[in-house]
């Protein structure tokens, strides 16, 4: 896993007090999201997430739908590629399996608002140019390696540009059935009021996506990775440790 | 509201319920898993009208007219895509599209219609999208209710309260990207009266698109933010393509049609001054408003997230450009369509090219190099008007329209008006004996001039004609003598340029 040293994270939208920045303590993120492999050593442990045996609750009908079977990642998910097709229960149950949690928001943002040569990614014209060049290919049927992810200034790879990624609390934004409520949303011209840079599109895309999300729903191009405290030692459940943990090494 | 429907509610009260009690660590969960309102009550006079599916076609095309004359429960169904297609030659794109076109699918419903509206949005999509209907009167214009992760389907209902021509779109954040990447189209609602009947009915809907690379820069090209921050657009379109509407795809018609365009503008920021090249609009409805009519405009504005419906006539055969006249956008970033008109000409509405000379200026000083040169080109001039055939092929009403204007400028003074000519002074043409008996003898005469007595009529007359030869062309000539021969009465064959040309010959 990598460190992410102690900084701030000023939220997307402004609050009754303006856009305030959040402290966000030091903490620990793979450096990698999980891989099909590494998920297929969660759901052997754990046959309560099996794809044939997962509850409805958690996990909607769309469930690593594009696994071959149950204990078989197949054609369409290659091991090294990052799994999709998750819940957001099924990523915190595998992030509490390994010992880990899932981000924050704050940590993920935090974590993804640096560019690739410096800690501020915002006037990043690489990453730029490579996060619009993401938006513009369609969602492939089979997701490439998450060796082939950039790592940016933390050592982070593929927080941009291969999927999008699960965090704790990823609804807390807005709420997406304010048709009429103050604040809060996010459509037409009024998405852009309460947003503290209108100019940061990806940063709309996330928070767009996130509130589109229930918590049992999955899509093709949505993953996640896990986090940890510092002090926490990695390893805990997992037997053999997690794949993403290894690659980091 | 069908028997599926209330079970994926029931489970979702269901999962709602459980989460609440069992899992407090998904509490922030809660919010999102109880938007669903579940579907709507209906009164027993709305619950009890005739269920449709609404017929949803790709642009241009636009589905039938809708011809019953009472409400119905309509249902829409009309799915989201993420697709990549041609922007230009070589040049590709991912548009995010209401159903695989831009713009998206024709919506076509009836005023007082109840809408059942799903949007589905394709599991292959990246992003969560929904849709604000201009049509709907409430909050969002059904932004809210319809909005959708990939993989899902949601469902609203509104009442189309208000009868015209608007703009749907997607509005999620960030909305610029979503509409500049073709996420609108048109939902008409037809008065409760009808509309009137046209011949040919069109969809066209304009969008810009910031493209990273340069106008025909070739390959997969992405949104750039800069460009659309500062709204210089590389590409301003026509139904999502540069072409989409030339050549093979033109929009067609054949002469005496009355074509009637729904022409929207997604944006997302340029207004259009739509406009089509060698076309007066006969019926301009502005701002898809369909109460009030503007008659014949010439270029009419459209705004962002707008729509208008215009009507038009073709009487004339060729093709008609359409284009945003604000015209770097037409020349330059592909704003161009075509509208190509089959049928017969009608020369008299308009001749085509008649004449195409040189022109050195005028006044040219006698026994100048620059004046013999004109004389020469004057030659050349009228060896080209001989051997046009634009003008050898025209026909006797147009040679008595162009007649027309030759007598009227320079004929009418004795003859008068009328051709009753004035009496022992200037004989009359109407119902001449004398000029209907020899066409020859009257070419002659309008070349060479007439002096002496002549009898028309039974009556004689000694006056004098002048000499028009070196005034008149054989063309002018024999348009003239053709209106002179029909008209006032007479009827006769049309006098050709070549009969005047041989007359001129022989006299030579």
């Amino acid at each position: 896993m990598v460190t992410i040293p102690p900084g701030q994270y000023v939220p997307f939208t402004k609050t009754a007090r303006g856009a305030q920045a959040v402290p966000v303590g030091a903490f620990l993120l793979d450096e990698f999201p999980v891989t099909n492999a590494d998920f297929l050593l969660f759901v052997r442990a754990n046959p309560q997430w099996r794809r044939s045996q997962v509850s409805g609750l958690f996990a909607d009908a769309t469930y690593l739908s594009n696994w071959a079977n149950d204990l078989e990642p197949g054609r369409l998910a290659p091991a090294d590629s990052p799994v999709v097709h998750v819940s957001w229960f099924a990523a915190r149950a595998y992030a509490r399996w390994v010992g880990g949690r899932l981000p924050t928001m704050a940590e993920w943002e935090r974590a993804a608002s640096a560019g690739y040569r410096c800690s501020d990614g915002r006037n990043d014209p690489e990453l730029n140019r490579d996060l619009f060049a993401w938006f513009a290919q369609p969602a492939p049927e089979v997701l490439p390696s998450v060796a082939s992810a950039k790592a940016n200034f933390y050592g982070v790879r593929g927080l941009h540009c291969l999927v999008w990624e699960w965090v704790e609390d990823f609804n807390s934004v807005i709420d997406p059935a304010g048709d009429a409520g103050p604040g809060g949303n996010l459509y037409c011209a009024a998405g852009a009021s309460d947003v503290k840079d209108t100019g940061d599109y990806a940063t709309f895309m996330r928070m767009a996506l996130r509130s589109s999300l229930k918590a049992n729903n999955t899509t093709g191009s949505l993953g996640f990775r896990c986090a940890r405290d510092t002090g926490t030692a990695p390893g805990g459940k997992a037997p053999e440790g997690n794949l993403a943990t290894e690659k980091s090494r | 509201m069908n028997m599926k429907t209330s079970q994926n509610l029931l489970a979702r009260l269901l999962a709602l319920a459980l989460l609440g009690a069992a899992v407090p660590a998904a509490r922030a969960a809660d919010d999102t898993l109880g938007s669903p309102e579940g579907p709507v009550v209906l009164p027993p006079d709305l619950a009890a009208l005739p269920i449709e599916h609404a017929i949803l076609v790709a642009p241009p095309h636009v589905p039938p007219p809708i011809t019953r004359t009472t409400p119905a429960h309509v249902i829409v169904n009309l799915e989201v895509r993420e697709v990549v297609k041609k922007l230009a030659d070589g040049v590709q794109y991912t548009f995010w599209t209401f159903g695989g076109d831009v713009p998206g699918r024709f919506i076509r419903v009836r005023e007082g219609d109840l809408v059942e509206f799903h949007l589905n949005n394709h599991p292959s999509s990246k992003l969560p999208h929904n849709i604000d209907l201009h049509a709907v009167t409430g909050p969002g214009g059904g932004a809210a209710s319809a909005f959708t992760a990939p993989g899902h389907s949601s469902q609203f209902t509104f009442t189309a309260l208000q009868p015209g021509l608007f703009v749907y779109h997607c509005a999620t954040a960030p909305v610029p990207m979503h509409v500049g990447n073709g996420m609108y189209g048109l939902i008409l609602v037809q008065p409760k009266d009808g509309m009137p009947t046209v011949d040919e009915e069109c969809y066209v809907m304009q969008g810009e698109f910031y493209t990273t690379g340069r106008y025909g820069e070739e390959g997969l090209q992405s949104f750039d933010m800069g460009k659309a921050l500062d709204e210089r657009p590389p590409y301003v379109v026509f139904n999502g393509s540069v072409g989409s509407l030339v050549g093979d795809r033109a929009l067609r018609a054949k002469v005496g049609e009355t074509v009637r365009i729904y022409f929207g503008v997604g944006g997302p920021n340029l207004v259009s001054s739509f406009h089509i090249i060698g076309e007066i609009l006969d019926r301009v409805y502005p701002e898809g408003a369909l109460g009030s009519v503007e008659e014949h405009v010439q270029t009419t504005l459209v705004p962002a997230g707008g729509a208008t419906m215009v009507e038009f006539e073709v009487k004339v055969p060729g093709t008609y450009v359409l284009v945003d006249h604000s015209l770097t956008r037409a020349f330059n970033k592909g704003a161009l369509g075509m509208l190509k008109v089959s049928g017969p000409p009608n020369r008299a509405i308009y001749s085509g090219k008649e004449i195409d000379a040189v022109y050195l200026g005028s006044q040219a000083d006698e026994g100048s190099a620059a004046a013999e040169r004109e004389t020469e080109l004057k030659g050349k001039i009228e060896a080209e008007m001989q051997s046009n055939t634009a003008i050898t092929g025209l026909t006797k009403e147009v040679q008595i329209e162009k007649g027309k204007q030759v007598y009227m400028g320079l004929c009418f003074a004795c003859h008068q008006p009328d051709g009753r000519g004035l009496p022992n002074v200037f004989p009359p043409l109407a119902g001449s004996d004398f000029l209907q008996a020899d066409h020859e003898r009257a070419i002659r005469i309008v070349l060479k001039g007439l002096s002496g007595p002549v009898v028309v009529n039974g009556k004689a007359i000694n006056s004098l004609m002048p000499p028009q030869e070196a005034v008149l062309t054989d063309n002018q000539i024999a348009d003239v003598l053709t209106y002179v021969l029909n008209s006032f009465g007479n009827s006769g064959d049309p006098v050709t340029p070549d009969k005047v040309k041989a007359v001129r010959n022989e006299m030579r």
